[in-house]
């Protein structure tokens, strides 16, 4: 699905990333982990063409990076549904019509009004919010808001950036779960961060592999979780 | 492309036009001033066209015209002149030949005297107005020919006076093209000022939408339809409003005939309505250039 290889990646000064070589697989579950600035925002932004590498090869669903034009760019996107840790909305949309967005942008916004929503609405527990606006929605809200906009395409591979990073324990619980659930639905997931105690209470739900950036390189984390 | 772009614009994409939240005064400038340069730019046309149409009466038909002044003494002025429409009547080119009458010559000097002067106690020169036909006549030998019989008659071909006016009316049809130019040039300006005060005023809307899947061509849609309807309906209005203005020009009379003939003419009145979709193309492609410059530069 995506595929890292020797990759690296610099802001100018020196390398952020380099060699760096990884694959998720097709219904795999991956976490991203490393101290703050280690570059885990970067290399979700490299899974998703919003940057581009600076050496080697990052290949989206067969298809090197570097070769797509930004239509091709857009329609990886519909394949990958991604949830920011700050995540932006259209705040004078609903949060309803936020959600189906992506249908709307893609040519199917008829769908929207369709059941698909309402369910999902529902699964994140949103219901009752459906007409509220963006800024009136708490921050565990907002985060689940995103991730059912992340997954209303019913995306291939779902990247998380800290989606646990501004809600309390209990919520990023119930986040979590349905990350989980979404993963044995057979999606591809990634998810970046630093809370290793929720990388622990996870492990006991999924079977998970822990990436952890470290020295620019990205190593593969042994039993010591 | 510039096919899908114009039907998709026709179409129009009510969704596509809601994820842009709406901009309230912003739009009403854009409105205000496609609404003031369609209303310059029928002025600048009118000027252009009634220029025009000057230069070419100037040009073409007091061409075919020439007077003779008849300069004698009171007593042998009528002899000198049926001796000079004897000479006319022979004269190749010319189509017709009259001596115009004393209440003629009176009414052309009113303007100046007054209509109470009594024109036969002055020794005012007889006129004979000449029309040429197609051919047109020989100035130079008309002359030799009345130096040798007519002592007492000049010939005046309006020449010398018709140039610079004819040049004039040329120069004004020019300034008044420049200045729909320079319009439509401001225009274009305008609303790529607005158009990129729109997109950076809505950058987080954009990266929202490259996010989620949208396409540059969905996003820039939603800008270009927005502003080219608005320069489509404010130049609209300036356009009636300028037309209405110059429908209500005083109306043109014999005497200041030349100077206030500002307007249009037949099918001349149909080349404002231009103006709308001049302004709708010219919007059209400022906001889509100016799209397609922002949003090369996000992710």
């Amino acid at each position: 699905m995506i595929e890292f290889e020797n990759v690296a990646y610099s802001y100018g000064g020196g390398e952020l990333l380099s060699d760096i070589s990884v694959k998720l697989a097709p219904g795999s579950f991956h976490f991203l982990t490393g101290p703050s600035g280690a570059g885990k925002t970067t290399l979700m932004k490299l899974c998703y063409g919003a940057l581009l590498p600076t050496a080697g090869h990052v290949t989206l669903f067969g298809n090197d990076v570097r070769s797509l034009d930004r239509d091709d760019i857009a329609m990886v996107r519909r394949r990958v549904g991604v949830v920011h840790q700050d995540c932006q909305f259209l705040n004078h949309l609903s949060v309803a019509e936020n959600i189906g967005l992506p249908l709307t942008v893609s040519g199917r916004h008829a769908e929207t009004g369709g059941d698909d929503l309402l369910e999902l609405l529902s699964w994140v527990g949103l219901s009752n919010r459906a007409d509220a606006l963006p800024p009136e929605l708490s921050g565990g809200e907002r985060q689940r808001a995103a991730l059912a906009r992340a997954v209303i395409m019913s995306p291939d591979v779902v990247l998380a950036d800290e989606p646990t990073g501004n809600v309390d324990w209990e919520m990023s619980q119930r986040l979590l779960k349905l990350l989980v659930e979404l993963n044995r639905m057979g999606k591809t997931v990634l998810i970046a961060t630093h809370d290793l105690g929720l990388i622990r209470a996870t492990k006991a739900q999924v079977q998970a592999r822990v990436l952890r950036i470290a020295n620019r390189r990205i190593q593969l984390a042994g039993a010591d979780l | 492309m510039l096919k899908t772009a114009l039907s998709a614009l026709w179409k129009g994409d009510r969704q596509a036009d809601r994820v842009v939240p709406p901009s309230g005064f912003t739009a009403q400038l854009t409105l205000f001033v496609a609404a003031t340069m369609a209303f310059l730019a029928v002025f600048a046309l009118a000027l252009s066209l009634a220029s025009g149409r000057l230069a070419t009466i100037w040009g073409q038909e007091l061409a075919r015209t020439a007077t003779i002044r008849v300069v004698a003494p009171v007593d042998q002025r009528a002899a000198q002149t049926a001796a000079a429409l004897r000479i006319l009547e022979t004269t190749k080119g010319v189509a017709s030949a009259r001596a115009l009458t004393d209440s003629e010559q009176q009414s052309l000097l009113a303007p100046w005297f007054g209509p109470e002067l009594a024109i036969d106690a002055l020794p005012v020169p007889r006129l004979i107005e000449i029309i040429e036909d197609k051919t047109g006549m020989d100035p130079e030998g008309l002359r030799l020919r009345l130096a040798a019989e007519v002592p007492g008659a000049v010939l005046d071909n309006h020449n010398r006076w018709r140039a610079p006016l004819v040049k004039a009316a040329s120069r004004l049809k020019l300034l008044g093209w420049i200045s729909t130019l320079l319009i439509t040039a401001t225009m274009a300006a305008m609303v790529t000022l607005a158009a990129n005060a729109a997109l950076s005023a809505n950058a987080q809307v954009i990266a929202v939408l490259r996010l989620v899947g949208a396409t540059d061509g969905y996003i820039a849609q939603a800008f270009i339809r927005r502003f080219t309807l608005r320069a489509l309906t404010g130049s609209a209005a300036g356009m009636v409003l300028g037309m209405l203005a110059i429908l209500l020009l005083p109306s043109t009379d014999d005497a200041g005939g030349f100077l206030t003939g500002l307007g249009f003419q037949g099918w001349h009145w149909l080349v404002p309505l231009l103006i709308p979709f001049l302004a709708g193309a010219v919007a059209f492609a400022a906001t889509g250039a100016a799209a397609r410059r922002t949003l090369k530069e996000l992710a």
